[in-house]
C-alpha cells in the first residue's frame, strides 16, 4: 500500500476550517466533539489518578496514618466514581468512537450531530456535579452506593454524587443511540455488515449495552435519591424494603457496564493487531459475533456480584454458570488475535506494544474472573484484594491499554502529527511494568485475606503493599510521559500522511487531519475488510 | 438515486436534507429508528420500577392488596379512558399530517393536549386526596384500616414513584405538544415532511402504554371485596 | 443502505382501523376493571396482565404503526420487551427461590 506524501498542514481540515472558541463549543462536527471529549475525559482521568495515588500512598504503611477511615472511604469512593463513570465508560466510545465511526463507514457525520454535541454538554453538566462533590467533601459509600448505608447513614454528599452519575448516564445513552442509528443507516454504498471494521462491530455492541443497561442504573439512582432526599422508602428494611433489590438493580447495569468499557478496547485491538501484522484478523466473523455475544450474555450474569448478599443459592448457581459462559466469547477473541499474529510479520510499533500487553493482561484478568465466578471460591475472595486485582487487570491492563493503543494508533489521523516513537515505546514498557508491579501483588494479598476498602492492614501484608505502591508510581510515570510527547507533537511532531501505518480502512483513505466533511466524495466499497496485500480497489468517487 | 438534495438552506426549510444524509428517506428513517431506540431506553427506565413493584407485591401481597383499595377504581378507569382517547386523537393527528391537512392536524394536536391535561388534572386531584388522607410516604404516613399496615408504605412509594414518573413524562410531552401545535399552525409540516409529529406520536403512545400497565397493577390488585389475596 | 427500500412511511392507515382499535381499547379497559372485582384467586393478576398486554399490542401495532414498519423497527420493539423480561424474571428468580434451601434466614 503506497502512502501519500506528507500533507502540508495548510490544507483545509476540521481543525483549521473554523476558528474561535464558539466554533468549537457549538460545533456539530463529530471530530471536534471527539476532541472536546478528549479534554474533558483526560481531566477526569488525572483527577481519578490522583485519588489512586492517595490510596497507594496510604497503603504503603500498615497503619492508617495518612488519613482517617472516613477520609479514606471518600478517597476510594471518588476514585471509583470518577474512573468508572467519568473515564472508563466514555473514554473510547466518546473520543475514538465519535471521531472514527463516521470515517470508518464512509459517512459525513453521525446520524444526529446535535445530539452528539448535547451528549458532551450533558457530560460536562455531570462533571460540574462531580467537581462540586469533590470540593465540598465527597461521599463515602463506595462507588456502588449500597443501601441502607447510602440512604440512611452516610454523612457524605450521596444525592449529589448519584446525580452526577445519573446525568452522566444520559450522555452515555445519547452516544449509544447515535452509534446504533448511524451503523444501521449510514454505511457507504457497498459496505455490508461483514465488510465493517471490527472496531465498528465493537462499538455497535457497546452501543446496544449502553441503550439497554444505562436506563436501569438511572432509575436506580433516581430511587436512591428519592429515598435519601425525600425519605420515600424503596430499600429501607424498616418498611419491608430489600437492600438486595438495590444491588440487583445496580448490578443489572454495572456488570454490562464493564463490557461497555472493554468491548471498544477489543475493537481497537482488532484494528491494531491486523495493521501491524499486515493481515486480516483471523476469524473475522467469530470476532464480530463474539462482540455481540458478549453484549448479550453480559446482561445475564450480574448476580455474581451478589453471591454473598443473601441472594438465593439457586439463582447464584445459575449466575455462576452463565458467568463461565460469558468468558467464552472473550477467549475466542484472544485466540483469534493470537492466531492473527502467528507467522505474521509483526511490526512492534507503539500501538502494537500496547495491544500485545492488552492480550496478555486481559487474559490474566479474565482467567481470574473465573475464580471469582465460582461461588465457593468467591465466598473467600469477595471483598478482598483479589477482586481489586482482577478488575484492574481487565480495566487497566485491558481497557486502558486498549485506549492507549487506540490513541497512539489514530493520533496521526486525528492531529496530522506523529509523536516521538522512542519515548512512546519507553512509556508503553513503563506502563506494562508499572501496572504488573502494582496489581500482581494484589492477587496474592487477596488470597492471603487482605480486605478491600480498609485504610489499615496487618503488618504481614506490608511488603506486598509496598511493591504495589512502588509499581503505582512507575505506572503514573508511564501515563505522564504520553501527556508530554502528545502535546509536544502538536507543534513539533512530524507531519503524518493519510496512512502512516499502512492500514486498511476508510479512515486512512482521507487526509490527516480529515477535512470537515470527511471525504471529498462518498466512497464506494467494493472489497472485503482488511484486504492487505491487494491492490487499492476502493474507488473514491 | 431518489429525490435530489434540497437547495433551500436547512434553517429556513426544515424539510431540507441535512448535510450528512444522502436522501430524505435515509434522514426520516434514521429519525424514526432514533426515536424507537430512545423508547427502548424508556422501557428499561420504567422497567426498574416495575421490578421493584413485582418484588414487593410478591413479598407483601396482603399489604399491597389492601393499600390498593385506597385508590379509586372509577377515577382510575375514567383516567385510563381519557388517556386512550388522547392516543386516538394523536394517531388521527399523525394521519392528517400524512394527508397534508394542516387544520385537522392542529385540531387533533390541541385535542390531544386537552385530554392529556385532563388526565394530569385528575391525577393532581388523586394526589391531593392521598395527601389529605396521610397516604403519602413520610413521617406522617398512615394507611387507615389496612392489612399488614407496616408494609403498605412500599405500595405508596411505588404508587407515587411510578405515577409520578409517568406524569412527568406527560408534562414533558405536553410541553412538546405546545411547540408542535404552534409549528403546525405556522405551516411547518407538509405531507412530505411531518417527521416530528410522527415521532412525537410514538412517544405519546409509549406513555399511554406505560399507563395501560400501571392501571391494573396499582388500581386493580384485588377488588373482589374479600380484602385480601388467596 | 439496508432496508431503505421499505416504503413504510407512505402507508396511510385508514381512520376506521384507528377507531376499531380505540373501541377495543375502551372495551378492554372496562373489562379489566370489572374482572378485578371478581375473585379469581391467584389468577387475577394473570388475567389483568394478559388484558394489558393485548391493549399494549394494539397500541404498538396500529397506533404506533409497527405492523407497517421496517424489520429493524420490529426488532427494536422485540428487544425492548425481551430485555424487560430479562430484568424482571431473572431478578424474581432470586426472590422466588430464596426459601428453597430450607435454611433459616436463607
Amino acid at each position: 500500500m503506497i502512502t501519500a506524501p506528507p500533507v502540508v498542514q495548510t490544507k483545509r481540515n476540521y481543525i483549521n476550517a473554523e476558528a474561535g472558541l464558539m466554533s468549537w463549543l457549538l460545533t456539530k462536527d463529530h471530530k471536534r466533539i471527539a476532541i472536546l471529549y478528549l479534554y474533558a475525559v483526560t481531566f477526569f482521568f488525572i483527577v481519578g489518578g490522583m485519588f489512586a495515588a492517595l490510596i497507594r500512598i496510604e497503603l504503603a504503611t500498615p497503619a492508617g496514618d495518612l488519613m482517617d477511615s472516613n477520609t479514606y472511604n471518600k478517597v476510594f469512593t471518588m476514585h471509583g466514581v470518577i474512573m468508572v463513570f467519568f473515564f472508563l465508560i466514555p473514554s473510547i466510545p466518546a473520543i475514538l468512537g465519535n471521531f472514527l465511526v463516521p470515517l470508518m463507514i464512509g459517512a459525513k457525520d453521525l446520524a444526529f450531530p446535535r445530539i452528539n454535541l448535547l451528549s458532551w454538554y450533558i457530560y460536562m453538566l455531570a462533571g460540574v456535579f462531580g467537581v462540586f462533590v469533590l470540593v465540598t467533601g465527597g461521599v463515602d459509600t463506595g462507588w456502588t452506593f449500597y443501601t441502607p448505608f447510602s440512604t440512611s447513614y452516610s454523612n457524605g454528599y450521596v444525592v449529589m454524587t448519584a446525580m452526577a452519575a445519573f446525568i452522566m448516564g444520559f450522555s452515555s445513552i445519547l452516544t449509544g443511540l447515535n452509534f446504533i442509528v448511524t451503523v444501521h443507516r449510514m454505511r457507504a454504498p457497498g459496505l455490508t455488515w461483514f465488510r465493517l471494521p471490527l472496531f465498528i462491530w465493537a462499538h455497535y455492541a457497546t452501543a446496544a449495552v449502553m441503550i439497554l443497561g444505562t436506563p436501569v442504573i438511572a432509575v436506580t439512582l433516581f430511587l436512591l435519591m428519592l429515598e435519601r432526599g425525600l425519605h420515600i422508602g424503596f430499600f429501607d428494611p424498616a418498611y419491608g424494603g430489600d437492600p438486595v433489590l438495590f444491588q440487583h438493580l445496580f448490578w443489572f447495569y454495572s456488570h454490562p457496564a464493564v463490557y461497555i468499557m472493554i468491548l471498544p478496547s477489543m475493537g481497537v485491538i482488532s484494528e491494531v493487531v491486523s495493521t501491524f501484522c499486515s493481515k486480516k484478523p483471523f476469524g473475522y466473523t467469530f470476532i464480530a459475533f463474539s462482540s455481540v455475544a458478549i453484549a448479550v450474555f453480559g446482561f445475564l450474569v450480574w448476580g455474581h456480584h451478589l453471591f454473598v448478599s443473601s441472594q438465593s443459592a439457586y439463582a447464584g448457581m445459575v449466575f455462576s454458570i452463565l458467568t463461565f459462559v460469558v468468558a467464552i466469547p472473550s477467549a475466542i477473541k484472544v485466540f483469534n488475535w493470537t492466531a492473527t499474529m502467528y507467522k505474521a510479520s509483526v511490526r512492534l510499533e507503539t500501538p502494537m506494544l500496547y495491544a500485545i500487553g492488552f492480550i496478555g493482561l486481559f487474559t490474566i484478568g479474565g482467567l481470574t474472573g473465573l475464580f471469582l465466578a465460582s461461588m465457593g471460591l468467591d465466598v473467600h475472595l469477595t471483598d478482598t484484594y483479589f477482586v481489586i486485582a482482577h478488575f484492574h487487570y481487565v480495566m487497566v491492563g485491558g481497557a486502558i491499554m486498549g485506549y492507549m493503543a487506540g490513541l497512539h494508533f489514530w493520533w496521526p489521523k486525528i492531529t496530522g502529527r506523529m509523536y516521538n516513537q522512542l519515548w512512546s515505546k519507553v512509556a508503553a514498557v513503563l506502563v506494562f511494568i508499572g501496572f504488573n508491579l502494582t496489581f500482581f501483588p494484589q492477587f496474592i494479598l487477596g488470597y492471603m485475606g487482605m480486605p478491600r476498602r480498609y485504610h489499615a492492614y496487618p503488618p504481614e501484608f506490608q511488603v506486598l503493599n509496598v511493591l504495589s505502591s512502588a509499581g503505582a508510581s512507575i505506572l503514573g510515570l508511564g501515563y505522564l510521559i504520553p501527556g508530554i510527547y502528545f502535546v509536544w507533537s502538536l507543534k513539533y511532531g512530524k507531519l503524518a500522511g493519510p496512512n502512516p501505518w499502512g492500514a486498511t480502512g476508510l479512515e486512512w483513505q482521507t487526509s490527516s487531519p480529515p477535512p470537515p466533511e470527511n471525504f471529498e466524495i462518498t466512497p464506494v466499497v467494493t472489497t472485503e475488510a482488511y484486504e492487505y496485500g491487494a491492490q487499492e480497489v476502493i474507488h473514491v468517487g | 438515486m431518489d429525490s435530489p438534495v434540497a437547495v433551500v438552506p436547512e434553517i429556513e426549510n426544515p424539510a431540507a436534507l441535512q448535510h450528512h444524509f444522502e436522501t430524505p428517506e435515509q434522514q426520516k428513517d434514521s429519525a424514526t429508528i432514533g426515536m424507537w431506540t430512545f423508547l427502548l431506553t424508556e422501557i428499561m427506565f420504567f422497567g426498574g420500577l416495575f421490578l421493584a413493584y413485582f418484588a414487593y407485591r410478591q413479598a407483601y401481597p396482603l399489604a399491597f392488596a389492601s393499600a390498593s383499595l385506597k385508590t379509586n377504581l372509577l377515577i382510575g378507569a375514567f383516567n385510563t379512558t381519557v388517556l386512550i382517547c388522547s392516543s386516538l386523537t394523536m394517531a388521527l393527528g399523525v394521519h392528517f399530517a400524512a394527508l397534508g391537512k394542516k387544520n385537522l392536524l392542529v385540531v387533533f394536536l390541541i385535542l390531544t393536549l386537552i385530554l392529556g391535561g385532563a388526565f394530569l388534572g385528575v391525577k393532581a386531584y388523586e394526589y391531593h386526596d392521598k395527601w389529605v388522607h396521610h397516604e403519602v410516604p413520610g413521617p406522617h404516613f398512615e394507611c387507615e384500616g389496612c392489612v399488614d399496615a407496616q408494609h403498605t408504605q412500599l405500595f405508596f412509594s411505588l404508587y407515587f414513584g411510578m405515577t409520578g414518573l409517568h406524569a412527568s413524562h406527560m408534562i414533558v410531552g405536553a410541553g412538546v405538544l405546545l411547540v408542535l401545535i404552534w409549528q403546525a399552525h405556522r405551516g411547518k409540516f407538509t405531507a412530505d415532511w411531518y417527521t416530528p409529529i410522527e415521532n412525537f406520536g410514538l412517544y405519546w403512545h409509549f406513555v399511554d402504554i406505560v399507563w395501560i400497565f400501571l392501571f391494573p397493577l396499582l388500581y386493580l390488585i384485588d377488588r373482589s371485596g374479600q380484602g385480601g389475596i388467596h | 443502505m439496508a432496508a431503505a427500500a421499505e416504503h413504510s412511511e407512505h402507508h396511510i392507515v385508514p381512520k376506521r382501523v384507528y377507531f376499531a382499535v380505540f373501541f377495543a381499547l375502551i372495551v378492554l379497559t372496562w373489562v379489566t376493571a370489572f374482572v378485578s372485582t371478581i375473585d379469581l384467586g391467584r389468577w387475577n393478576i394473570f388475567v389483568a396482565l394478559a388484558i394489558a398486554i393485548v391493549k399494549a399490542s394494539l397500541v404498538i401495532l396500529f397506533f404506533m404503526h409497527v405492523k407497517y414498519s421496517t424489520r429493524l423497527t420490529k426488532f427494536i420493539v422485540m428487544c425492548g420487551f425481551f430485555w424487560l423480561m430479562l430484568l424482571l424474571f431473572i431478578t424474581m428468580s432470586d426472590l422466588w427461590t430464596r426459601s428453597w434451601m430450607g435454611v433459616p434466614g436463607r
